[in-house]
């Protein structure tokens, strides 16, 4: 009979101080949580030295992509219902309830306005194909047919006058794209708006 | 005494099992982190000349053609620039970057950069704990700075660029226009005259 028990060792650790860090950290995401936007296409901002943050809410961003192709995108998914709204009601578009629901979610878009409702009864993943890939795709911005300013024209309408307009174009797209976008929203008197680039790295 | 004879109480064992919990959370904080975006991207505001009329008035005025430093850029990273009247002024060429044209436009507004420069200095020792008083030597600093920036020494500077040209060149300019603290610059389109000019000079060059 052995006269000292070993004392049996408890290997329960105490997870509370634990919880209670990691429930902090997850309050603190949660809260300061703004999702990245999914978009069709990959734009590479020029540097800028500026800066002036990017708004945080109401905002209209206009994708100027390489190649000249351009898309819309609103901050929100109720700004960008609005937006939709006001498009069908000047008879510029026709969406059910249903098609209506749908463009509430769509992340960004861009086609011409003839080919929006077929383009929105689309799978999600074939809608991101069309956009990236159909040289079709995009919101026509030339002098005949200026569909960016309608669009534009709606946000206005449907937002109000806080609602705050940002180009984003890549880097590389050439001058006559920038100066057809910068030409449509001169023509509807938006006169000012944002260019959305990157920190500069280095060099000043 | 007769109660205790009977059975014994067992201690019940009041440790919950975390572990469970922390894995969950540990997942959630995971699937946030690398879901938002900390870094807001920078920005831009420019105000572009109106088509409207009654703005039109102040906008030229704003920008007299004869004082007014005029830069072309052009494809292929060229860039251009001449003072005062398209007609009668000589196209320089110059390059992006510290030794190009910020040298040209810094020696242009040496006055007012010197201006900012001991603005810089004054308020970088005004630095305050106090967020309200930090607030207010912001605003201040702001309100001085556009003053400055507007003031009569700085030169007003016209952008013109070519098709050829990319929106980096044009985001490089406009930023050189802050580097240089101009604070009035218009966008413009390009004129012919101004294609026939850098034409020119471009074969003069090469002979």
């Amino acid at each position: 009979m052995g006269r000292f028990k070993i004392k049996k060792q408890d290997t329960f650790i105490d997870m509370t101080p634990m919880s209670d860090v990691m429930i902090l950290l997850l309050t603190f995401f949660m809260l300061t949580a703004t999702f990245v936007k999914e978009e069709p296409i990959k734009v590479n901002t020029p540097g800028s030295v500026s800066e002036i943050k990017i708004p945080e809410n109401n905002l209209l961003t206009i994708f100027v992509e390489k190649n000249g192709k351009v898309f819309l995108s609103m901050d929100n998914p109720v700004g960008q219902r609005k937006m939709a709204e006001q498009m069908v009601s000047e008879g510029k578009l026709t969406l059910n309830a249903e098609e209506l629901k749908k463009f509430e979610n769509v992340p960004t878009f861009g086609t011409p306005l003839n080919v929006t409702n077929s383009w929105l009864a689309m799978e999600k993943a074939k809608q991101t194909d069309i956009l990236t890939k159909s040289p079709t795709a995009g919101i026509p911005c030339d002098s005949i047919n200026d569909e960016l300013k309608i669009w534009v024209e709606a946000a206005r309408t449907a937002n109000g006058d806080n609602m705050r307009i940002a180009i984003k174009a890549d880097s590389k797209t050439s001058y006559a794209v920038i100066k057809r976008v910068m030409d449509s929203l001169r023509g509807i008197h938006e006169d000012r708006y944002n260019l959305i680039t990157a920190l500069k790295a280095g060099e000043n | 005494m007769a109660k205790k004879s009977g059975s014994k109480q067992k201690k019940m064992n009041a440790r919950v099992d975390f572990t469970p919990m922390v894995d969950m959370i540990m997942l959630l904080v995971t699937f946030f982190m690398l879901c938002t975006t900390l870094i807001k991207p920078q920005t831009m505001e420019i105000t572009m000349p109106s088509d409207k009329d009654d703005l039109k008035q102040e906008n030229k005025s704003q920008v007299a053609a004869d004082k007014a430093i005029t830069i072309i850029l052009d494809k292929d990273d060229a860039i251009y620039y001449f003072e005062g009247k398209p007609d009668e002024a000589e196209l320089h060429k110059t390059s992006y970057g510290k030794n190009g044209i910020r040298a040209v436009l810094m020696s242009k507004n040496a006055i007012a950069q010197k201006k900012v420069k001991e603005l810089k200095a004054e308020f970088a020792g005004r630095y305050s704990a106090n967020v309200a008083q930090d607030k207010k030597n912001k605003e201040e600093y702001k309100k001085r700075l556009s003053e400055i920036k507007n003031g009569d020494d700085t030169p007003s500077v016209i952008i013109k660029a070519t098709d050829g040209a990319s929106y980096k060149n044009l985001i490089d300019v406009l930023d050189e226009m802050q580097i240089c603290s101009i604070g009035r610059y218009v966008i413009d389109k390009i004129a012919e005259q101004d294609k026939i000019k850098i034409k020119n000079l471009e074969n003069g060059g090469a002979q």
